[in-house]
């Protein structure tokens, strides 16, 4: 068997999914916004502020599903991307006194460059091996922010204290309300903007990378180029996700970014549920919330009650919210035509 | 004429009833997370992470609260102690302490642990004016009453232990080449700046040697063979316990024979020494401040039977030889003197206050001649510490209680 044969008989690493599929319908989407902007006006800051949170976690686990789900490459090193942001952010807020809204694109804008230039050697790699490269660098991360060459701007293991922004033009909302529209009204802006590449020219390259890299490059699609525009993409989303993680915790240590996060992120995309770009946010709300419901049912064994609700979660549902809403979209129609 | 007199009669009584509320409240003030049921703490400890083996001292808090509780409370109040897990990340440690403040309404939070962590909640606990008390880490940053007057640290902290090292050394070695091996992090740093400060001018001239390791290098047997190279006749240890047991069995098998200083953080005889092996430790010095559980001087201590009798009774499950049992009952004894001190006026600014106005307190897990003062300007409970040395398979308490007051 020829090495060319050995490739296209290999399994998808991810399923195939139709980009239809990868959004919500206008109905669904407008009742989700609207919950969005009406819930805080009736909720404590506390609330607010863990929203704002899983909005910044939704969006970097938006950004991995771009990568996973859309272009087909893993990765496990989106911790440090989420951490370069955050520093982005941080180091210009408080040591060039720059506005917290300039930061961000700043941030996604370098991570973007870090994302695309990792993706060169990344292009070599396929499957786990690109997710153990990947590891590496989110390993590597905590311990290169902690560096003595670089510990003038990042504060070394200390970390760096961050301002919180008040609301402008004395609007009357506590500074936590005003980071979370804030902080809504980016991931709106990204969110329609991923749904849009992945439904355009490039977003169709992806995707055909993804479902079967000969053939994509037979037809066309200059297969190098895509898979590292795909690691840049996802890493500048990332980027700009670290930067309101910043801005909403006012704090970075590179104690904040370690593997753990990359893990908790992957972990988000799964249950989310691959490639469907919506189930982002409830990978996100899993990876907030299923921790503090695992501590609520055993302090000790915190970790243990985590390690079975997500085997459960795998078990029952193993494609995650897409599955979910699939299933209720079936009930739905069934009970329409009765 | 008589509307005037009605007139006087009420005002009389309304300034009647004005200073008898105002009295009732002087004795009876309350901020939120307290009724007269009730004091409501916050905590945050690393039950599940890199650091989860920190957790027994929250696990030892949350006993000895219960306890506490079941002798009828402090001055008819129960304590309400909310502990939420951190995995050691300061995001998530930023959740839970807005959690605990916003959302359970607690008094304050008490002995969150880590120095991540508690750097990450300190400007918000600061501008919400809640205390952050008792933390756990030995950073000297917390002993900052003036920028952080909310914030408050317990056990002594880095740079002092390294203080008291240096003025031993001038004292009894003032010729002596000092090699030292830390630890390349927030805790390594802090102790390395309390040795140069304390050698003050002759700082320079004394340290030959310095060496710092990751914690992520496998073993550190490279770096002591470099110290040894120097010709130092002092070694300064500041390394955590496998580190620091690996420094003591490497320098007796390379033959290297200097006064060996090691950081009171790895000074557990279970923990460190035994590990490394008895023979290879002796005459080594080290400061401490608690009692050590796994130490047996202490088995007939009054103090130390008590504190074995409640770890019997109220914690059978926790390890009366981990270090953290004794911290956290040392440190939660702590609190209920300050609690009781607190009366009936428990509002936040009472608690620090009365937190800063600890006088010669002892809880007897803590050396003979070591006590607990703070004051409006010395948020550092703990700055004495005495040394030891390693004689057989103990440590032997020698000379007096030395202090040394840091602040951040």
């Amino acid at each position: 068997m020829s090495a060319a044969e050995e490739v296209v008989t290999e399994a998808a690493a991810v399923e195939a999914v139709p980009k239809r599929a990868m959004t919500l319908g206008y109905g669904t989407s407008l009742v989700v916004l609207a919950a969005l902007i009406l819930t805080p006006l009736f909720v404590k800051n506390f609330i607010i502020f863990q929203m704002t949170m899983l909005l910044i976690y939704g969006l970097a686990v938006l950004a991995l599903n771009i990568l996973t789900g859309g272009s087909g490459q893993f990765s496990l090193g989106q911790s440090a991307f989420y951490a370069v942001g955050a520093y982005t952010s941080a180091i210009l807020m408080e040591h060039a006194g720059m506005n917290y809204a300039l930061t961000l694109p700043v941030a996604g804008l370098i991570c973007f460059g870090f994302g695309f230039l990792f993706g060169q050697p990344a292009l070599r790699l396929s499957g786990v091996y690109l997710a153990l490269a990947t590891f590496a660098l989110a390993t590597a991360m905590p311990q290169l922010l902690k560096l003595g060459y670089f510990e003038h701007w990042t504060g070394g293991v200390q970390g760096l204290v961050v301002t919180k922004p008040d609301a402008p033009f004395g609007l009357p909302m506590s500074q936590d309300m005003w980071l979370y529209y804030f902080t809504l009204a980016i991931t709106i802006a990204i969110y329609i903007a991923s749904v849009n590449l992945l439904r355009s020219r490039s977003g169709r390259a992806f995707m055909a990378i993804r479902d079967n890299e000969i053939a994509a490059s037979a037809m066309g699609v200059d297969v190098a180029l895509y898979k590292t525009l795909a690691f840049g993409v996802s890493a500048g989303i990332t980027g700009v996700a670290g930067g309101l993680g910043a801005i909403a915790v006012q704090f970075v240590a590179p104690d904040g970014y370690t593997i753990t996060l990359a893990i908790s992120l992957f972990l988000g995309m799964v249950v989310g549920g691959v490639g469907w770009l919506p189930g982002s946010i409830v990978g996100s709300a899993f990876i907030i919330f299923v921790p503090n419901i695992a501590e609520g049912i055993s302090k000790g064994l915190s970790g243990a009650v985590f390690g079975v609700l997500l085997f459960l979660v795998i078990f029952l549902v193993p494609h995650g919210a897409r599955q979910v809403a699939i299933i209720a979209q079936q009930l739905i129609g069934k009970l329409k035509k009765n | 004429m008589f509307a005037t007199r009605k007139l006087a009669a009420l005002s009389a009584a309304f300034a009647i009833v004005a200073a008898w509320s105002s009295a009732a409240l002087a004795q009876k003030k309350y901020d939120p997370g307290v009724s007269d049921t009730e004091i409501k703490i916050g905590n945050i400890m690393p039950y599940s992470g890199p650091a989860s083996a920190y957790g027994i001292i929250g696990r030892t808090e949350a006993a000895y609260f219960k306890k506490i509780n079941e002798a009828g409370g402090i001055n008819g109040r129960k304590i309400n102690f909310i502990s939420y897990d951190d995995a050691y990340s300061p995001p998530k440690a930023v959740e839970q302490a807005r959690k605990l403040v916003e959302s359970d309404e607690v008094l304050f939070i008490f002995n969150s642990l880590g120095t991540p962590s508690n750097s990450a909640i300190q400007k918000y606990m600061n501008a919400k004016k809640v205390p952050q008390l008792f933390v756990a880490t030995g950073a000297t940053k917390w002993n900052d009453p003036k920028d952080f007057p909310w914030t408050m640290g317990w056990q002594p902290n880095y740079q002092s232990e390294t203080q008291i090292y240096a003025k031993y050394i001038l004292k009894n070695m003032p010729n002596a080449k000092i090699a030292v091996l830390f630890q390349n992090d927030d805790y390594g740093k802090d102790y390395l700046k309390g040795l140069k400060d304390g050698l003050g001018q002759k700082a320079s001239s004394m340290i030959v040697a310095e060496e710092s390791f990751e914690t992520s290098e496998p073993t550190i047997d490279s770096h002591i063979v470099k110290l040894k190279a120097s010709n130092a006749d002092v070694f300064i240890d500041i390394a955590t316990p496998k580190f620091a047991a690996q420094a003591i069995k490497k320098v007796a098998e390379i033959g290297w024979k200097p006064t060996h200083f090691l950081n009171n953080v790895s000074a557990s005889v279970g923990a460190v020494i035994r590990p490394a092996g008895y023979e290879n430790a002796q005459d080594i010095i080290s400061a401490a401040y608690l009692k050590d559980a796994s130490d047996k001087q202490w088995d007939s201590d009054a103090g130390m039977k008590e504190f074995y009798a409640f770890m019997a009774k109220d914690f059978p499950e926790g390890d009366k030889l981990d270090g953290g049992t004794v911290t956290g009952y040392g440190v939660a004894q702590t609190l209920v003197q300050v609690l009781k001190q607190c009366g009936d006026n428990l509002t936040r600014e009472n608690v620090m206050k009365q937190a800063a106005n600890l006088r010669d307190f002892r809880t007897e897990v803590l050396l003979p001649g070591i006590k607990i003062n703070t004051a409006p300007n010395d948020f550092a409970p703990i700055s004495q510490l005495q040394l030891q040395k390693f004689k057989g398979e103990k440590w032997e308490l020698f000379g007096d209680v030395i202090s040394a007051d840091v602040g951040g």
